[in-house]
């Protein structure tokens, strides 16, 4: 049992736990001391300094998020002077901080600026050198800005402690300190998966995704394009948040009546192609289980892990599912099926993806992915991206009356829905795959092994006698962990889920900012947002990939059946390895 | 470059040797400062070449190698040139016209301190103080001392090195 002890905040009797820090133990008492390079999913940095108390007895402050409690302790965390300190250490932060906020990405949604509010920064006293760095423009995805960079290390730590991809570190020293890719290297030649996660840890605009908002608004008024978009399924499970919602709010038809309004011609569900993708992948692991081809097989679907299995996995490139993610299917079948319906020339069709990811970016500029020589998406936006155009476009969308998606691509199943939560591409697959094998549906929808943010979960469901073994991991530390397991052990698994992103793409690097009462990835928003996925799904009258009317029809009037040679040609892809090869440190802590 | 080629540089498997030494300890990182010291030892700097191998043989992330080559001043990142000049810049060299002296020296070489000479022959570095205070203001090539400097002298010295340079390119 842990030992109890008595701590005075602010002159007032507390009773806590042994064992935690300061922070942890005021957190808990409603003291929330402000914080800046803190998160508690990291490693303690204590970087930043802003977290500093007074405790009786020490000469000097103490940063709360590192120093433990002990027995009597007397703490204070708002004392004239401190307030003072801590104002100036936070007016330190900003002194080579570009004054640009009002021109700035994250202004109003920036936690920098936010901290030196609540400080009471009126004021600026001290004027100090500015940094002078090249932008990193290189990659599809991540921008890279170390002008507005404040060194409190989040981003370092979120790659190497969560993701175990470790393409970013501190290089230099003292005030020349720059975080930046190994060699400094352009980032787009760097280890980098284009994750994202940096950009939702980041406290400032240091991190940001490529942004085609702009390029999206002009797009929208040339009258020579068809002008057609895809949502991800967890843009809907997030977007409210954009617009200071409570996470957790589902907002499918008022998305799609929001990019209505913003000018697009047809909207289309990705949780249809998602269902498609079930129909091939389902399929695809069924053959496999007869002996054609690799096994466990491993899913495809997240754009960051199947950078990182390229660089970091090249030896299970052929145990990865081949089937293209639901943003590619969709588009492959935009460009050809959709534009042979409405008759227009494909070329003359704007493919827009909005996603909950910044990977996506990545996918879409892949030319193997192209359909008779047409990127299958053109523009890729996050849910950041498309809730700013709908913000700037002056859309009520908080109080938007909601509309369906458009024929012939607008209907999804149930199972398209959970695609967005960790977990939910399993759960999807088998409940078709078992009704494809066994010719009758699988009583239990609801696989609950599956589901939840623990780091690796296992499940089994049995075909006809023969026992299936699943597992699931979400971010790719825990996918690194589970597919060491899979590599020692190679007859464990049957079929396996990989996930990039924390929770699934419910947690993806393209999701909203984290408002004033939340932190970026916090455990209950991603499961409030889990669940308004898993609500869509229950409300749903199709709850099968297989029984969605739109997907039935796709292979009656089109593909034929999953698996058939025009499926191959436009709904499935193979992956290479590339350079440079990706390391993870294997004695590092698995968190 | 195929491997055939480049594994064939006696150096990398020199380099690979040490590290397979250094292999079964519980955490390689920490031995990755002997590393890179053996690497510019070999090669005069950290070469990428080098800290790929770090990479590969160790397994340690490129990113991690290169926050520790870029932390410490003693890790070159480029070739260094074929001589290195050291230009005192302690006070009694200063006092007597240092600064003229490294101002001649930019521009004899077209380089700048911590830097090579475009044609790869001089590398310029400044010292605190060389404890020849005497022959205020010096320098030191190769380890060798040119005291009482003037900038003429600089210019004369620094002609010495290219013509033997290109006496013994000529014999070669």
């Amino acid at each position: 049992m842990t030992r109890k002890l008595t701590i005075y905040i602010n002159d007032k009797p507390y009773e806590v736990d042994e064992g935690q820090t300061i922070m942890q133990a005021a957190d808990k008492l409603g003291y929330r001391i402000p914080r800046l390079c803190y998160h508690p999913k990291l490693s303690i940095e204590g970087a930043c300094r802003v977290c500093i108390v007074e405790v009786e007895g020490m000469k000097n402050y103490v940063a709360s998020c590192a120093y433990p409690v002990a027995e009597g302790m007397k703490i204070r965390t708002h004392t004239k002077e401190l307030r003072t300190a801590r104002r100036d250490i936070v007016e330190l932060i900003l002194d080579n901080h570009p004054e640009d906020c009002h021109t700035c990405e994250r202004d109003g949604i920036c936690e920098l600026q936010r901290l030196a509010y609540a400080m009471g920064l009126r004021h600026r006293h001290f004027e100090g050198e500015k940094k002078n760095y090249e932008k990193d423009l290189s990659s599809t995805s991540v921008i890279r800005d170390p002008n507005k960079c404040i060194l409190c290390g989040r981003c370092v730590r979120i790659c190497s402690e969560i993701q175990k991809v470790n393409a970013l570190g501190y290089a230099h020293r003292g005030f020349k300190t720059v975080v930046m890719p190994a060699y400094n290297m352009p980032f787009s030649e760097s280890v980098c998966t284009t994750c994202g996660q940096c950009i939702n840890v980041c406290p400032t605009a240091a991190f940001v995704e490529k942004n085609y908002s702009q390029e999206l608004f002009e797009k929208l008024q040339d009258k020579n394009y068809i002008k057609v978009a895809q949502i991800a399924p967890s843009v809907r499970a997030a977007i409210g948040e954009a617009f200071d919602l409570e996470p957790g709010r589902a907002m499918e038809r008022e998305t799609a009546a929001a990019l209505r309004k913003l000018g697009f011609d047809y909207i289309f569900d990705t949780q249809l192609s998602a269902d498609l993708t079930i129909m091939e992948e389902a399929s695809e692991f069924l053959e496999r289980l007869k002996g054609k081809g690799k096994l466990p097989m491993i899913t495809s679907c997240s754009s960051a892990w199947m950078k990182c299995l390229e660089q970091f996995y090249p030896d299970l490139i052929e145990n990865v599912s081949t089937c293209k993610s639901p943003m590619s299917m969709m588009g492959a079948m935009i460009r050809t099926y959709f534009a042979d319906k409405i008759k227009v020339d494909p070329r003359k069709i704007l493919s827009v993806a909005v996603m909950c990811c910044t990977a996506k970016k990545y996918e879409a500029a892949r030319p193997e992915l192209k359909v008779n020589g047409m990127p299958a998406v053109d523009i890729v936006v996050t849910t950041r991206e498309i809730a700013w155009m709908i913000k700037s476009a002056g859309i009520d969308f908080v109080h938007i009356q909601g509309e369906d998606f458009d024929k012939p691509l607008g209907i999804s199943s149930g199972a398209g829905a959970i695609f967005g939560a960790t977990g939910g591409v399993m759960e999807a697959a088998l409940r078709t795959a078992y009704e494809l094998y066994t010719g009758e549906p699988l009583v239990d929808i609801e696989i609950l092994d599956v589901r939840g943010l623990k780091g690796i979960k296992e499940g089994k469901v049995m075909l006809d006698g023969k026992e299936i073994r699943v597992a699931v991991a979400h971010g790719l530390g825990n996918a690194n962990a589970l597919l060491n397991i899979v590599r020692s052990e190679p007859e464990r698994y049957h079929f396996v889920e990989i996930m990039g992103c924390p929770g699934g793409c419910v947690g993806g690097g393209g999701q909203p900012y984290a408002g004033s009462n939340s932190m970026p990835l916090d455990e209950e928003c991603l499961k409030k947002r889990a669940q308004a996925l898993y609500n869509i799904d229950q409300h749903k009258t199709i709850r099968l990939s297989h029984n969605n009317p739109d997907v039935r029809r796709l292979y009656k009037e089109f593909l034929g059946k999953p698996l058939s040679p025009k499926s191959h040609e436009l709904l499935h892809t193979h992956y290479k390895a590339k350079l440079p090869r990706g390391i993870v440190p294997q004695e590092m802590t698995v968190r | 470059m195929s491997c055939a080629v480049k594994c064939q540089d006696p150096r990398i498997n020199e380099l690979k040797t040490f590290m397979e030494g250094l292999k079964g300890s519980p955490r390689s990182e920490a031995n990755l400062i002997t590393i890179l010291h053996k690497a510019q030892e070999l090669y005069g700097y950290l070469s990428r070449e080098a800290m790929d191998a770090v990479v590969d043989t160790m397994g340690i992330p490129a990113a991690h190698i290169w926050g520790v080559a870029t932390f410490y001043h003693y890790f070159k990142l480029k070739a260094p040139g074929k001589h290195i000049i050291s230009i005192c810049l302690g006070t009694a060299c200063y006092i007597k016209g240092a600064g003229e002296i490294l101002e001649k020296l930019r521009d004899e070489l077209k380089t700048d301190i911590g830097g090579t000479s475009p044609d790869g022959l001089f590398s310029l570095e400044e010292a605190r103080c060389l404890g020849a205070c005497g022959l205020a203001p010096v320098i030191m090539v190769d380890g060798k001392i040119y005291g009482s400097l003037t900038t003429k002298r600089v210019s004369e010295i620094i002609n010495g090195f290219r013509k033997q340079e290109a006496a013994s390119a000529k014999s070669a």
